[in-house]
Formats: structure tokens, sequence, C-alpha cells
């Protein structure tokens, strides 16, 4: 007797191009990196550790659970790194911990989650979702989950996304003994907020966006605790340091791209409401790109982008390094099979001249590794400049990074189905998944 | 990485021309050519929306090999002129699992392409570049890989010749997108099932550049042909690029919003 298990096995090998909803795919991989920073100089303020070499190790795996045909996605993405010199360096994180369902003109997302939004490449200033992981890098581009609830509606007219979000994470700083923690040592512990209930007060956001044509436009607007925070001098148990104040705000912003071939033209503007005076933030630039240059395969980014700040500097507002600087950048794509690329980059006080200096190479080895090498340069840091306190943490960072991935296919494959060597997660040369399955 | 989209191959195989069924009149070789093309752009109706996951094998004059692993989504575009639009998601290498392109294929202008970067969950409208570009560091074009629309050559139909144990139509095919990296194309079509079996890319200066092998053909729901292996070799570096797909899905049930700029970020 054939019965319904049997039926669904022979009618799955007998057409095997019919989509047939899998119960559910689970997907496991991680990345683990070793990551070594060497300082140019001798630190400038007392206290900090003096080491050159400063080896820190990461972990981040990825376990992804997919069900409905995909319409349904659990995700959780720890993090963690251990630092050797900066203790608040060592630090453990959730980036996402989600579901996410895919509905009929609609997606969802309840819980930890990454948003970006934006157009710009120095500054993203409408990106207002997450928190900076600042001990991470000094881009602003490493970010620590935000619980949310997320809803997306998506028509003819454009795409509507509201946030719900419960949950404020404060701003990671390096410790007091560490580098790049600039003047004064911060006191992260010590977190005061406008909102009386701190950092459970809820925030929202809301979203539009629509591409016309050859233009992508996005205008948003949040309501809640600023992920900015203001750092005052307070007298502290040894001395000055910075205690950080996180105002509650208003943002409204814009993000525009127009696309023409090889020409890329953005814009980024904000209004932000709460810091003292209402002022306007804007950041604009032109990508251009050379493709094939020379007769070879690589391809050259040109970036030229100006990054105006209106805000007060009379304490009133978090201080920022980018009231009237100028970035320009390169980027050369080799277009070769481990995906080599080189990014040169300085953003420039067009006031004082002080210079944040980029230089960044990539490439893979082999099938499962990754090398990168990052500078990060500070050069003619004028001493009343906001970056006057990290003018002597010029790094350059090591990274190795082993790629894992264990796949172990659908819960519902029967027990002969399942490939052992990829249950095992031995096998980093293994053929893609089961063929004639729907995988989103 | 290179900043392409892949759509959905079965483009590729609109490449064949065919033997008009039966000719009312003596057809010109330019006709004859374009009527060829034009069967087997219809023969492909009616596939609805398919899924493939396909492996890219590139191997450099050395015989170093690397290989990549990706999946494509297609839904059909019933209206003549529209073009194609594909969701490309990178399996491996891994570091750039979960890195995808949208594309939306227009004819004879530059395409509208989004690519989606997992490390900072970003979504970048990039420039819709020469076509002419390598995909990926492979020996593929990015126009070789966009659906093969009529309207994009001007034909001429050469002679019939045996090709292994079929026989083929031969047929001359000329870019009409200005910035093309070929002068022109040699296309060998078998005349049982008007499926392309080999493609000669000529490049700028009218040299043989790529010849294209397909390769291991199965048909789908009794009517679709599909090839499982693409096989690319650049006859002046001796470099090759293997294309190998897994069985198509077909009518997975995507919708348009599958191919929405919204929707990139959750592609894997």
């Amino acid at each position: 007797m054939v019965g319904m298990g049997d039926g669904l096995i022979l009618f799955g090998a007998a057409v095997p191009a019919v989509a047939e909803k899998p119960a559910g795919e689970w997907d496991l991989s991680a990345e683990v990196g070793l990551e070594a920073r060497v300082f140019a100089n001798k630190p400038d303020h007392p206290g900090q550790s003096g080491n050159t070499f400063s080896p820190s190790l990461f972990i981040a795996p990825e376990i992804i659970y997919e069900w409905n045909g995909g319409d349904d996605r659990a995700t959780l993405k720890p993090f963690l790194r251990l630092d050797r010199d900066d203790d608040n360096r060592s630090h453990f994180d959730i980036r996402e911990a989600n579901w996410l369902h895919l509905g009929d003109g609609h997606d969802l997302v309840v819980g930890i989650d990454k948003v970006f939004w934006g157009v710009a490449e120095s500054r993203h200033l409408v990106d207002v979702i997450n928190q900076d992981d600042r001990v991470e890098d000094l881009d602003g581009e490493d970010k620590l989950g935000q619980p949310m609830i997320q809803m997306a509606v998506s028509r003819d007219w454009g795409t509507l996304t509201g946030f719900v979000l419960p949950g404020f994470r404060e701003r990671s700083f390096p410790s007091d003994d560490a580098r790049l923690r600039g003047a004064l040592p911060i006191a992260g512990d010590d977190a005061t907020y406008d909102a009386g209930r701190e950092d459970r007060a809820i925030d929202i956001g809301v979203r539009y966006t629509q591409v016309f044509g050859d233009v992508d436009f996005g205008i948003s607007h949040f309501h809640g605790t600023s992920r900015e925070p203001r750092l005052s001098v307070v007298a502290g148990a040894t001395g000055p340091e910075l205690r950080p104040h996180y105002d509650r705000i208003d943002q409204t912003g814009v993000d525009v791209q127009y696309t023409a071939d090889a020409w890329l033209w953005k814009l980024e503007a904000i209004g932000r409401g709460g810091h003292g005076s209402y002022f306007g933030a804007a950041v604009a630039g032109v990508e251009y790109t050379l493709y094939q240059i020379r007769e070879s395969d690589a391809d050259l980014g040109l970036l030229a982008e100006y990054l105006y700040d209106g805000r007060d500097e009379n304490g009133d507002a978090p201080l920022t390094a980018f009231e009237n600087n100028v970035f320009v950048g390169a980027r050369l794509t080799l277009n070769d099979p481990e995906d080599t690329t080189l990014l040169a980059g300085a953003i420039i006080d067009v006031g004082d001249r002080s210079t944040l200096a980029t230089l960044e190479a990539s490439r893979r080895i082999g099938a499962d590794w990754k090398v990168e090498i990052e500078a990060r340069a500070l050069i003619d840091i004028a001493p009343s400049d906001v970056l006057s306190g990290v003018r002597k943490d010029d790094f350059v960072t090591f990274r190795l990074t082993r790629f894992f991935e264990c796949s172990r296919g659908t819960s519902s494959d029967p027990p002969e189905a399942r490939n052992p060597r990829v249950d095992a997660c031995r096998d980093s040369h293994r053929r893609p998944s089961s063929s004639g399955r729907y995988v989103r | 990485m290179g900043h392409l989209t892949l759509t959905l191959p079965v483009g590729l195989l609109a490449l064949s021309l065919l033997a008009a069924p039966a000719p009312a009149h003596a057809e010109t070789p330019e006709e004859k050519g374009r009527a060829i093309a034009m069967e087997t752009d219809k023969r492909d109706h009616g596939w609805g929306d398919s899924d493939v996951r396909l492996t890219m094998t590139l191997k450099n004059a050395h015989g170093d090999t690397s290989v990549r692993d990706l999946q494509i989504r297609s839904p059909e575009m019933n209206e003549p002129g529209l073009g194609d639009r594909s969701v490309t998601v990178f399996f491996k290498p891994r570091d750039i699992e979960g890195t995808a392109f949208l594309s939306h294929t227009k004819i004879l202008d530059s395409d509208d392409q989004w690519i989606f970067l997992p490390v900072l969950n970003r979504v970048k409208r990039i420039s819709s570049r020469n076509k002419s570009v390598p995909f990926v560091g492979s020996e593929f074009a990015y126009e070789d890989l966009v659906s093969q629309e009529v309207e994009r050559y001007t034909y001429k139909w050469l002679r019939d010749e045996p090709c292994g144990e079929l026989t083929c139509h031969v047929t001359e095919r000329y870019p009409v997108y200005e910035h093309s990296g070929y002068t022109k194309q040699v296309v060998w079509t078998d005349t049982t099932d008007y499926q392309p079996r080999k493609v000669e890319f000529h490049d700028r200066k009218g040299a043989l550049l790529k010849t294209l092998l397909f390769k291991d053909y199965r048909q789908y729901l009794g009517q679709y042909w599909r090839s499982h292996t693409f096989d690319m070799v650049n006859a002046q570096t001796g470099k090759s690029t293997v294309l190998t797909f897994s069985d198509y899905v077909f009518m997975v049930g995507l919708s348009e919003q599958d191919f929405r700029k919204n929707r990139l970020k959750r592609a894997r």
C-alpha cells in the first residue's frame, strides 16, 4: 500500500521540475577572523596602552531556517569579538534575531535586525535606525542589532515601511586604556537620557521609497532617542571624563540617487530637531566608473562628495567632524576570480585641512579564506578639530577570515536522501544542494 | 566583483536560429535568419517563472580553477520589447554569499541594476555598465547572458551543414547595441529541436574571440528544452568558463514583488 509519504516522494521523483514546497530548510554558516592592528605612533594620552601590535579575534555565526517555501525565515546572527588590549572592544552582540514573513505585497520583520538607509559613501546621514558599534571601526559602518517591528507595504506607487523600535542600544566606545578613545575617557556606563524611560523608550520610524526611472528616491522620518550621544565633560573619580547624553530627536531625511550610465549622482539631506536649534546637514556627490581600463578587466570608480553640517557648535548638539568637508576616493575592482579590490579615500576639512585618509585592499584566497588590509591615517589634524583626540592613533589592520558552511538540507528529507557528509560539515567543496526544490 | 547581473540563461537558448517552416516566397538570407530567430523565441513562451541553481567553473590557461555557485530567478515577461527581470544570488564563494543582483533588462538601452551588499545590508543602484564587460571574472560577458531578444540583432542565414549526429542551420548575426564587444556571432542550430549547439563570437576587430558549446539538453514539462552545460572557451587567451545548471524549477510562484528593489535584501 503506497502511503501519502511514499506518494509524495514518487511524485517528486517523476516530475522533478514541479515546485514542491519543502517543510523547512536550514542554513548554517560562520566567519571566524583573526585581526591585528598595528599603531604607527606612541599613544597621545595618559593611561592609553602603548602596545604597537594589538590582536583580536571575532566569530560571527549565521543560522537561518526557512519554511513555507521561503515565505517565512528565521535568522540568528550573533557576533563575538575578543580584543587583547581593549576591554570594551571585547564584546558580544546579537546582530540579528528575527522572523521575516514575505507576504503578498507586504513584508514583516519582528525581532532584532539591521536596516540601512542611504546612498552616500563618506557619511551615512539618513541611516538612523541602528546604533554604531563604534568599537569595531571608525567608519560608522559596523552596527549593533536593533529590536524592531518592521512592516513594509509595496505597491505601484512605492514602498512604505513603518518601524516600531522598542529598546535602545547605547553606543560602544573604547575603554579608558585603549587607543582610539580620544582625549578623555568616556564613561559609557553613566549615560543619561532625555527620555524618562531611558533605553526602554519606544522610537518610531517611517520611510517611503520609490524608483522613478533613473531616480531612486527615499524620504524618511525618525522620532525617538538619538543614536548619536552628546558627550559632555564631567568630573570623574580620577579626572575629567566624557559622559554620553542621548537627546530625543525628530529627524527627517531625504536620499536620492540619479543613475546615468557610468555616472551616479547622490544626495542625502537631513533636518533634525532636539539638540538645541533645528539644523540641516547634507552630503552630495558623484561616482563615475571607468570600465575595463586599459584593455584589462578592471573597473575604476572615482568618487567625490561634499559634506555639510549646520549644527550648533556650542555644545547643544553632538560634535561632528563633518561640518564642512570634501571626500575624494577611488575604488579599483580587478574583476578577477579572487575578487581583488582596492579602495583609497580621504575626507578633508575645508576649514582647517584636517584629513582622515583610508586605504583598503581585500582578496579571497582559495575558496574559504579572505585577507584584508585596512589603513587609517590622521593627517595634519588641527588641535581644534574634533579628530584631534585620535590624531596619534593612525593604524593598519590586518585581517584573515575563514568562512565555514554547513547547509543541512530540509528537515523533511527522507533519511536515505540526506548526505552524511553535508551533516558532518566536513567537506568544504560540496556540490550545490538538492536540485529541483524551490529555494528562496 | 563585476557589477553585472545574470538574467535567465534560457535567453541564451534563443540564440538558435531555425529554418523557416515553409517559406511562401523566396526569402532573402536576412529574412530567413530573422524568421529563424523569431521561431525560436516563440518556442520558449509559456515557460512561466523559473528558478535555477548553477555552478560556474573558471579555468585559466594553466588549468587552475575557481568555482562560483549561484541561483537565478526570473519571471516571464510576455510583452515583447519589455525585456526581462531577474534576481541572481551568490552562494559560493562564501565570502560573497548573500550578494544579490536585481536586473531590469532593457532591449537596447542600458539596464537598471541594483546590488545587495550583505555586509552593510545595503541595496545600491549601480551604473548600467557597458555590456561587453565580463561577468564576475568569467569568460561570459554580460551581453552574452541577458535574454537574447530578437530585436537585439540583425541576421543572415549562411548554410546548413552536419553537426555531430544532427544537421544544423548556420547563421550570422550582428549586434544592434552600439557598445557591443562583438562585430558578429555565428550560430549553429539543430534542425530537429531548434536548439543552439554552438556559437562563435567575433571581437571588434573581426577575429574569433570565443566559442560556446551547449551540451546536455533535457526536456521539461514535455515541451521546453534546456541545456545544462554551457562551455565557453576564449580562443585568444585559453581561459574557459563552464556553467553547469541544476534542474530548472518552473512555475515556482514568484510574484512581480520578488523582482522589486525593496525585496532584493531578502533574496537569499
